[in-house]
């Protein structure tokens, strides 16, 4: 049986993470909480806005209100990583070899391992921010459509372009899609090889939070009543084909997903703060935690598989030990 | 759901450079009225207040992707406003201030059509500052400001110190001519009292047109009546006759107004016929339409109905019983361009209960 450790937190979560195999949890107050032999925090930010898991490098980055472009390793080591004043940082990617991308207005900044800044102007807001997974490559998602960038380079850009507002970014685990999330009640997708569209329509809601499965098998999304689950084993990604809908829920909608690092099993988070995981084969549903007081809107699975951090609109987060 | 208690409300000011915005900013963020107010901005620039709750954002209009050119939404402001909302506790309402240039539309619509924003936040009221010595001329070479005046639900009439009575009788009338459901005020530097022009619940149906007791009430002149349906001003027209109710030379001495409006009153409504019309022009006549406010009397229904829209977009919901002795007459106000006057008041009278 599942076991949920709680931590009551006061403000929203932004993002979980095990760095080391403790937990950390990033709120909008830019305060990050661990549970490391007891509670403890660091505060980033003066407003946290957004926070992604430096898989590689093992350690959280974060972007503020202040400005400000944070990581924070384990035994809560931080270092400021870029201060670019008073504009709000709103997203922040991972590159290779050291590098992150981070969007203040229309620039796309990119800082390198070495810690040089270059900065990408775009006409439009960078509204989404995420690397590529091989070579240094970067893909901005913006109004009618994405940029790609190679900032190594001094290469001219890809554009990839569909109408309407593109606000979050992704690319496939074996780069061959770009997938971004919309204003609408949409996901637009692009095969690099030859740049054919891929519409992903039919959402209730905006989707907000993506999750690839392991070997980018299937791409999970939230923004209805179910996690819609998008096959990307074929050649054209997902183009004809129905995604799976698992853990249906007539009264409550899916707000973040995160699939398992290993086996294709995702957890499942809904407004009401209630996880499930939920096995692809058979869609059977084991339930990780009842309802708490909000939407859940960040989980992370930890490298053993066996615990999800969880974090939640309204600050009540905690671990779910799947081994009980 | 606790969505109703939770909503902070959200001011938008809109005005031509030079028209006082940042003054009354100003005021907002340095006066003791007991609320903490977050401010969007274009650029932090003039205002002179060190605050965290200032947050600098470039417009980014978005167009909706659903085919039709009236969608539009500021994208900058969904983001902005999510960031904010995520730490509640810290201000209690929102101002958002817009370029001299700005579209009002897009920020208004931004508040209706986004799911999120619009959980967690309400419009309260779209305010215009209006430079009252430099209308005529910002009039003749932009639509902007033409459409900030229509669009708003109080306009401040600004700098009335650098005009003559004269100039600003006729300014006012101009303002008047292009929106009659406007509350006025006139102003020296930014100076008007802040709950006229805060926390109105302008778009609140609970609340709207209930501001205005008079809405519509005093003329059936609607195209150049000087007197506002609620001027509370010291103002007086009443002594200087000049053809008060056909003052149309006045208002269309302004050449450049391309905004009209249609006041419609009528008597008590068949809903089987009013809700399928209402819906059928604001679809046909949408991209026309900037505002429309009503109050409607159906038969046999002992509350008032009130409507407004923006665009395409329309709310309607009963307001409350009415009163006794309170007439039980509908009345509706389109604001807006190339307004076929003859075909709204035919077909608004069309469906009237028999």
């Amino acid at each position: 049986m599942p076991t949920v450790a709680p931590l009551d937190l006061e403000g929203h979560c932004i993002a979980t993470a095990f760095i080391g195999g403790v937990p950390y949890f990033a709120l909008a107050d830019g305060v990050v909480h661990r549970l490391d032999h007891g509670h403890k925090w660091t505060e980033l930010h003066d407003g946290l806005l957004c926070a992604t898991f430096d898989t590689a490098q093992r350690r959280l980055i974060t972007g503020g209100e202040d400005g400000k472009v944070c990581a924070l390793g384990a035994n809560a080591e931080t270092e400021a990583l870029a201060e670019i004043g008073r504009k709000w940082v709103t997203a922040v990617a991972i590159g290779p070899q050291g590098a992150i991308a981070f969007a203040t207005g229309k620039i796309a900044h990119v800082r390198f391992g070495d810690g040089k800044i270059k900065e990408f102007a775009h006409p439009r807001s960078v509204e989404g921010l995420a690397f590529a997974p091989k070579g240094m490559r970067f893909g901005v998602a913006r109004y009618n459509g994405a940029t790609l960038h190679f900032p190594a380079t001094e290469g001219k850009p890809l554009e990839l372009e569909w109408a309407g507002a593109h606000t979050g970014i992704t690319f496939s685990p074996d780069g061959n899609f770009v997938v971004t999330t919309m204003q609408e009640n949409a996901l637009h997708g692009w095969k690099l090889a030859d740049g054919k569209h891929m519409r992903m329509s039919g959402y209730p809601m905006k989707v907000k939070s993506l999750s690839w499965s392991a070997k980018g098998r299937w791409l999970a999304s939230s923004g209805s009543p179910a996690a819609i689950v998008w096959p990307f084993q074929a050649k054209d990604g997902p183009m004809g084909k129905a995604p799976l809908e698992l853990g249906t829920r007539g009264n409550a909608a899916v707000t973040c997903v995160s699939c398992h690092p290993s086996e294709e099993i995702v957890a499942i988070g809904y407004n009401d703060g209630m996880v499930l995981a939920v096995r692809f084969s058979d869609q059977k549903e084991v339930l990780l935690r009842r309802p708490g007081k909000g939407a859940i809107t960040a989980m992370a699975w930890d490298e053993e598989e066996r615990r999800i951090a969880f974090g939640c609109e309204a600050g009540d987060c905690g671990v779910i030990d799947l081994t009980g | 759901m606790s969505d109703a208690q939770t909503q902070i409300p959200v001011t938008v000011l809109t005005g031509y450079l030079g028209s006082g915005k940042t003054t009354l900013l100003n005021r907002i963020l340095s006066e003791n009225h007991g609320k903490r107010y977050a401010v969007i901005v274009n650029e932090f620039g003039e205002i002179g207040i060190d605050n965290d709750l200032i947050v600098e954002s470039d417009e980014e209009i978005y167009e909706m992707n659903n085919g039709c050119v009236c969608c539009t939404v500021r994208g900058d402001l969904i983001r902005v406003v999510e960031g904010l909302m995520r730490r509640p506790g810290r201000f209690d309402a929102i101002v958002v201030e817009t370029t001299g240039l700005a579209d009002p539309v897009p920020v208004a619509q931004t508040f209706f059509m986004d799911d999120d924003v619009r959980s967690k936040t309400k419009l309260d009221a779209v305010v215009a500052l209006v430079d009252a010595k430099h209308l005529p001329l910002r009039l003749k070479d932009s639509r902007e400001a033409e459409d900030q005046i229509a669009f708003a639900d109080v306009v401040v009439l600004n700098k009335t110190d650098l005009v003559t009575e004269e100039e600003l009788r006729e300014v006012e009338a101009t303002v008047r001519a292009i929106n009659p459901a406007a509350r006025i005020h006139r102003t020296q530097r930014s100076g008007v009292d802040l709950r006229e022009v805060l926390d109105r619940g302008a778009f609140d149906l609970s609340r709207a047109l209930e501001n205005d007791p008079h809405f519509l009430e005093a003329h059936d002149h609607d195209h150049d009546h000087e007197c506002g349906p609620d001027c509370d001003h010291d103002h007086h027209h009443h002594h200087d006759h000049r053809h008060h109710d056909h003052d149309h030379g006045e208002a269309s001495a302004i050449h450049d107004v391309t905004v009209q409006s249609v006041s419609l009153r009528g008597a008590e409504m068949d809903p089987k016929k009013f809700f399928p019309w209402i819906e059928k022009i604001t679809q046909l006549e949408g991209p026309n339409i900037l505002r429309l406010k009503g109050i409607i009397a159906f038969k046999d229904d002992p509350e008032r109905y009130v409507v407004q829209g923006v665009h395409m977009i329309v709310e309607g919901d009963h307001q409350r019983a009415w009163k006794e002795g309170e007439k039980h007459e509908s009345r509706l106000v389109f604001i807006g361009r190339e307004l076929d006057a003859e075909r709204l008041k035919n077909s608004f009278d069309a469906c009237q209960a028999a």
